[in-house]
C-alpha cells in the first residue's frame, strides 16, 4: 500500500496515464485482445458441442458411421415412445425433487448449527465438507459397498438397533424401490454439505443490528428464526437450490456407480440412459436426443440465474 | 423476592443446556452421516478378507489384525499409482491452460471492457451451468476426429471448458477489488498496461491466483464423466475413474483395495478443496447476490 501512496503524489499534474507504443496497448483494442482466448476456447467446447448436440439429435449418426444424414424428430418420438426413457425421465424428477426438498431443509438445520460456535467447530466443518470435497465417483462406490448384498454395513447396524430381524438383509442396489431410495441418499449426502455452506454464508451476512433490534423488540429465537432469519435467507437459499438442482439433474455419476441404471434399466436417469444409448450402444444421435431432455431445465436455471444477477445490480 | 426470580432465571439456565443437548446431536448426527462413509472406508482398506467377509463378525472390529495387503496390492499389484500420475498430470496442465486464458480474461473484465463486458462475464458464468452430461456426446464426435480418444490429452482440452468460466469470473471479482491507483501509478511511470498488470496486479492477486489455481486442479481430479466417456485403456485411465472400474475382475470386487484407492485418492483432494471453500462459496454467489 505504501506504493500507492507515494505514486499517487507523482501522479498530481499528469492528466492521464500515458499510452506509450502503437494500437496494441490501447485499452479499447486491449480489452477484447485479453478475453478472446478465454471466451474462444469456451466457445469451441461448450458452445460449438451445444450446437453439435442439436444436430447430431436430428441425424442418423452413429459411432460406426457418423454421417449427418438429417432425419427430423425420429430421435426425439423414439425416445419419447421408450419405456425406459419414460422411467429415466421420471426418476431423473423424482431424485431432483426427493434430494433437494431433503437438502434445503437439512442444510438450512446444519447450517444454523455450524453458525454456533462450539469447541472443534473446525474439525466438524472438514469433516462435513468431506462428501461434497472429494471426488463423487469415489464416495460413490464407498456407498456400493456399504450396500452390499450380503455385508453391508448400513443393514448391519439397522439390525444391531433391532429395526431389522437377525435374518434380515434387503438388498439395497437388487430391488428397484431401494436401489432408488439409495441413490437419493447418496445425492442427499453429496449435495447436503454444498448447501449448508452456501446458506452458512448468508446466515453469515445477516446485519447483527436487525437480529439484536428483533430480541430487543422481545423475539425469542424461534419467532427470530421464523420471522427474521428464514425469511432473509431466501434469496441465497434460491442460489443453493439452483445449484443444487442442476447438479442432481444432469448427474450420472452416483446412477453409474451404484446401479448402471439397474436392477432392469429401473435406475436410470436422463444423463446414464444417453450414456448407455450414445457411447456404449454408440447411438450417438439417438443418445444426444436423449441428453437434450436436460436443456429445459438448465436454460430456466439461467434465466433464474439472470433475474437473480439483475436484481443484484439494481440494488433490490 | 428473590424466589420469583429465581424461577426464569433457572429455567432460562436449563433452556440454554437443553439448546446445547440439541446442538450436540444435531452436529454429532450430521458428522456421522456425512463422514461414515470414509471411515467406513479407512476400516474396510485395512482388513483381512477373513474378517471382512464374515458375516458373523462386528464389521466395526478388528477381529483379525489390521493388514496392509490391500494397500500393498493397490500400489503394487495395480494400475493405482499410474492413474495418480495420469491425474497429476492432467490436472497440473488444466491449470496452466486455465490460468494462461482466465488472468487475461478476468483482468480484461475488470478493468478494460464496461458494460459489454460485463455481459460477456455472465455469459461466462452461464456456461458452468452447462453440465457435462448434455455435452459429452456431441464431445466424443469432437475428441475422434482429433484423434485424441483414449489418450490423456482429450481430457487435457476438454476440461478447461469448465475451469475457464468460473476462474475468470473469479479472478475479475478479485481484480476489482484492487485500487486501480496501483497500476494506473505505474503507467504513469512508464509501465504499459500488461507491465502493470504484470508487475503491479498479480503480486498483490497471490491469494486469488492459488485459489483459481486450487479450484482447476481440484476439479479436474474430480471429474468422472469426459474420462469415463473418451478413454477405456486402464493405463490410460484417471483416478476417479481407475478405481471404480478397474479394481474389479469380472464379477469380483476387491474392497479392500478400493476402499484404499477411494481414501487415499479422496483425502488430499478435501483437504485442498475445503481450505479454499469459502472463496469458491463466496464466488459463486457473487453471481448473484452483491
Amino acid at each position: 500500500m505504501g506504493e500507492s501512496g507515494s505514486a499517487v503524489v507523482v501522479r498530481g499534474p499528469v492528466p492521464a496515464p500515458r499510452r506509450g507504443g502503437g494500437w496494441l496497448t490501447r485499452d479499447r483494442v486491449l480489452g477484447p485482445l485479453l478475453l478472446a482466448p478465454a471466451v474462444l476456447y469456451v466457445f469451441l467446447l461448450v458452445g460449438i458441442p451445444l450446437l453439435l448436440a442439436l444436430y447430431l439429435s436430428v441425424s442418423s449418426a452413429t459411432t460406426g458411421s457418423p454421417t449427418l444424414q438429417f432425419v427430423g424428430l425420429t430421435n426425439f418420438l423414439r425416445a419419447v415412445n421408450s419405456t425406459i426413457f419414460r422411467s429415466a425421465l421420471t426418476n431423473t424428477l423424482i431424485f431432483t425433487f426427493v434430494s433437494q426438498a431433503l437438502v434445503i431443509v437439512l442444510s438450512t438445520v446444519l447450517a444454523l448449527a455450524l453458525e454456533q460456535r462450539f469447541p472443534g467447530r473446525g474439525v466438524v466443518r472438514f469433516l462435513i465438507l468431506l462428501p461434497w470435497a472429494a471426488p463423487i465417483a469415489l464416495g460413490a462406490i464407498g456407498w456400493k459397498w456399504m450396500f452390499d448384498s450380503l455385508y453391508s454395513v448400513v443393514n448391519w447396524m439397522l439390525r444391531a438397533v433391532h429395526i431389522l430381524s437377525p435374518t434380515q438383509f434387503p438388498q439395497w442396489l437388487g430391488v428397484p424401490s431401494l436401489a432408488m431410495a439409495a441413490i437419493i441418499i447418496v445425492h442427499v449426502w453429496r449435495m447436503l454439505p454444498f448447501s449448508a455452506v452456501v446458506i452458512l454464508a448468508g446466515l453469515t451476512s445477516i446485519p447483527q443490528e436487525i437480529l439484536d433490534a428483533a430480541a430487543v423488540d422481545g423475539a425469542g429465537y424461534v419467532q427470530r428464526l421464523f420471522h427474521v432469519i428464514l425469511p432473509m435467507l431466501s434469496p441465497i437459499a434460491l442460489i443453493a437450490i439452483l445449484f443444487g438442482t442442476v447438479f442432481t439433474f444432469t448427474d450420472m455419476g452416483v446412477v453409474y456407480i451404484l446401479t448402471s441404471g439397474g436392477p432392469f434399466n429401473s435406475t436410470h436417469v436422463l444423463a446414464s440412459w444417453a450414456f448407455q444409448v450414445g457411447i456404449i450402444a454408440g447411438d450417438l444421435a439417438q443418445g444426444a436426443a436423449v441428453a437434450l431432455f436436460l436443456l429445459p431445465v438448465l436454460l430456466a436455471g439461467a434465466v433464474l440465474m439472470l433475474k437473480l444477477a439483475g436484481a443484484a445490480e439494481t440494488g433490490v | 423476592m428473590a424466589q420469583v426470580l429465581s424461577v426464569p432465571v433457572r429455567s432460562l439456565g436449563a433452556s440454554r443446556l437443553v439448546g446445547r443437548i440439541l446442538l450436540a446431536i444435531t452436529v454429532a448426527w450430521f458428522v456421522f452421516f456425512e463422514a461414515f462413509p470414509f471411515a467406513w472406508m479407512a476400516i474396510t482398506a485395512f482388513k483381512q478378507n477373513s474378517d471382512l467377509y464374515n458375516i458373523k463378525h462386528n464389521p466395526f472390529l478388528f477381529n483379525d489384525p489390521p493388514t496392509l495387503e490391500h494397500m500393498q496390492l493397490l500400489f503394487q499389484g495395480t494400475l493405482f499409482p499410474r492413474w495418480l500420475a495420469n491425474t497429476g498430470l492432467v490436472a497440473t496442465l488444466v491449470v496452466l491452460i486455465t490460468l494462461v486464458t482466465a488472468v487475461p480474461a478476468g483482468y480484461s473484465l475488470a478493468r478494460l471492457t464496461g458494460g459489454w463486458g460485463r455481459r460477456v462475464g455472465i455469459g461466462l458464468f452461464l456456461t458452468y451451468l452447462v453440465p457435462p452430461s448434455l455435452l459429452f456426446i456431441p464431445l466424443s464426435r469432437l475428441v475422434a476426429i482429433l484423434h485424441l480418444q483414449d489418450r490423456l490429452w482429450s481430457l487435457v482440452l476438454v476440461y478447461p471448458s469448465f475451469t475457464i468460466p468460473f476462474c475468470t469470473w473469479l479472478l475479475m471479482g478479485f481484480f476489482k477489488s484492487i485500487p486501480p491507483d496501483l497500476e494506473e501509478a505505474a503507467m504513469v511511470d512508464g509501465c504499459t498496461r500488461l507491465g502493470a498488470l504484470r508487475h503491479v496486479v498479480l503480486p498483490v492477486s497471490v491469494a486469488g491466483l492459488l485459489t483459481v489455481v486450487i479450484f482447476a486442479f481440484t476439479l479436474s481430479i474430480q471429474e468422472f464423466v469426459y474420462a469415463l466417456t473418451f478413454i477405456s485403456p486402464s493405463a490410460q485411465k484417471t483416478v476417479s475413474v481407475g478405481v471404480p472400474t478397474d479394481l474389479i475382475r469380472g464379477d469380483v470386487y476387491y474392497w479392500g483395495s478400493l476402499m484404499g484407492g477411494a481414501l487415499v485418492a479422496s483425502i488430499p483432494v478435501a483437504i485442498l478443496y475445503s481450505l479454499f471453500m469459502d472463496r469458491f462459496i463466496a464466488g459463486l454467489t457473487a453471481g448473484a447476490l452483491k
